[in-house]
């Protein structure tokens, strides 16, 4: 079961239509004792950085993700992505969930190259480059163009959590993660074939995550009782 | 490197797609996500759907059409006509629409644009303007209301106020050139788009696929939109985008 969480920003309804054509259960729910009880979060979200945070500090939902990503997979999408870094300077200065290590800063709209002006929002279909192949949400895919639309992107130190970028006059991170938190920049759900293939990868890393921690912890378990017989 | 985008437009009344000459003449074509399904098929980037209907009971019609094509298509759409309210707009996004176009309804009220806008961001808010070229005072003028009604604005003038106010993209259907066939209305499409920051969509005039690469050279237009010549498939989306590949423009 997919829990998307809706804390009041933006249109749900095209995303949990994409997890139905992927035959995938969902709940949609801002509380949460729901979510608390799914296998994996989707973060949605369009609006204002700052907004959001609002929001989901009111509702208890940013406490609550911090303790749901301890345990289990959770993907940000757009500025549900932005919302997983340290922080954002749309409006004022505001900070974000922290679970990756970056800031969320505004297209300059003039080029670092040329000085030339250039369109925010970067709307679009625009091409990936993938950094980490072998990154789960990549599995079976090949670099292709996803939609974007946004005029914040993150800007993060930390190039291990790069696992896709995209080119609009800044490198911008398109797919991020960091052990089971992912986020996508751009819009899976509306993004073709290729979007909903990598929607798919991220609905399987949900469902081999419990046998996977299984076996890490019946690893641990035999080596703490191995070192105990000796 | 992000893609110049083909949009077909698909004008609906009372659910059903039709497709206007000179914004007069109407002849019966289809069903909305059957069409929608078939575009996506051909590697169309976007659609646009214009509701057209009359009256109320169209109108409601198309949040049901809406929610229909949103329940099967995978690429972004945006929906526009007889949008007078925040309600409305948010009534369309919450049924499944990415973007939404206001064009009388922003010239009569233009807070609507900036409601819209921070209501839900200004990228799912789109301007449309209408323009004709007024030869008295050689300029653009606006127009309203399908093009019936003839306004005080410049069409650059107020492009630039519609962004100010929030708009996150301009779709911009010349009426000197809509149903022509014979090309986009490059002039006016390069000033607007070299004037604001946001993306524009050059509408109007395709006739064939070379009529596309003059939009995104010349006319600098960041996306181009068609309607009859796709419609009635006289050429078809993977015609053009193979064409524009050819000629070295960043096509999907």
């Amino acid at each position: 079961m997919i829990g998307i969480v809706d804390y009041g920003m933006g249109n749900l309804y095209s995303l949990s239509q994409a997890l139905k054509r992927l035959d995938q259960d969902f709940v949609i729910s801002d509380h949460s004792s729901e979510l608390a009880g799914t296998d994996g979060l989707i973060l949605p979200g369009v609006g204002a950085f700052k907004d959001a945070m609002a929001l989901l500090n009111e509702k208890g939902l940013s406490a609550f993700l911090t303790r749901y990503v301890q345990e289990k997979p959770l993907l940000g999408i757009c500025l549900g992505m932005q919302l997983l870094f340290e922080e954002s300077e749309e409006g004022s200065l505001t900070k974000g969930l922290a679970f990756l290590s970056g800031r969320v800063a505004r297209f300059s709209g003039i080029s670092q190259v040329t000085g030339e002006r250039y369109k925010v929002p970067h709307m679009g279909w625009n091409t990936l480059e993938f950094k980490q192949p072998d990154s789960p949400l990549l599995n079976a895919l090949e670099p292709d163009y996803a939609y974007f639309v946004h005029s914040y992107y993150a800007e993060t130190k930390d190039s291990s959590i790069l696992i896709a970028t995209a080119d609009y006059h800044e490198q911008v991170p398109a797919v991020v993660g960091s052990g089971h938190i992912f986020g996508t920049q751009f819009h899976p759900e509306k993004s073709g074939v290729f979007g909903q293939a990598l929607l798919k990868n991220y609905l399987d890393f949900v469902k081999r995550m419990p046998q996977a921690k299984a076996a890490v912890s019946r690893a641990a378990a035999s080596l703490s009782s191995g070192e105990e017989e000796k | 490197m992000l893609a110049k985008r083909i949009i077909p437009c698909l004008d609906v009344k009372d659910g059903r797609v039709v497709k206007g000459k000179q914004f007069i003449q109407l002849r019966d074509a289809g069903d909305p996500v059957e069409l929608a399904m078939y575009y996506n098929g051909q590697g169309a980037d976007e659609l646009v759907f214009l509701d057209i209907s009359a009256s109320n009971e169209g109108r409601n019609t198309m949040v049901d059409v809406v929610k229909a094509v949103a329940a099967k298509l995978a690429i972004p759409f945006t929906v526009g006509g007889g949008i007078h309210s925040l309600e409305n707009i948010k009534a369309l996004l919450r049924a499944g629409a990415d973007k939404v176009s206001l064009n009388s309804s922003a010239v009569e009220n233009p807070g609507l644009i900036t409601a819209g806008a921070d209501f839900f961001g200004c990228q799912c808010i789109v301007c449309a303007i209408d323009a004709k070229f007024d030869p008295e005072t050689s300029s653009y003028r606006v127009y309203t209301h399908g093009g019936q009604k003839q306004t005080d604005l410049d069409a650059i003038e107020w492009a630039k106020k519609a962004v100010s106010l929030g708009a996150g993209e301009i779709l911009l259907t010349s009426m000197d050139q809509d149903g022509e066939k014979s090309g986009f209305e490059l002039n006016l499409t390069r000033k607007i788009s070299e004037a604001v920051d946001v993306p524009v969509i050059a509408s109007g005039g395709a006739g064939k696929a070379s009529d596309f690469f003059d939009a995104f050279s010349a006319g600098k237009a960041d996306a181009a939109l068609a309607a009859s010549i796709f419609h009635y498939k006289e050429t078809s989306v993977a015609q053009v985008k193979t064409y524009l590949k050819q000629k070295g423009v960043a096509i999907r």
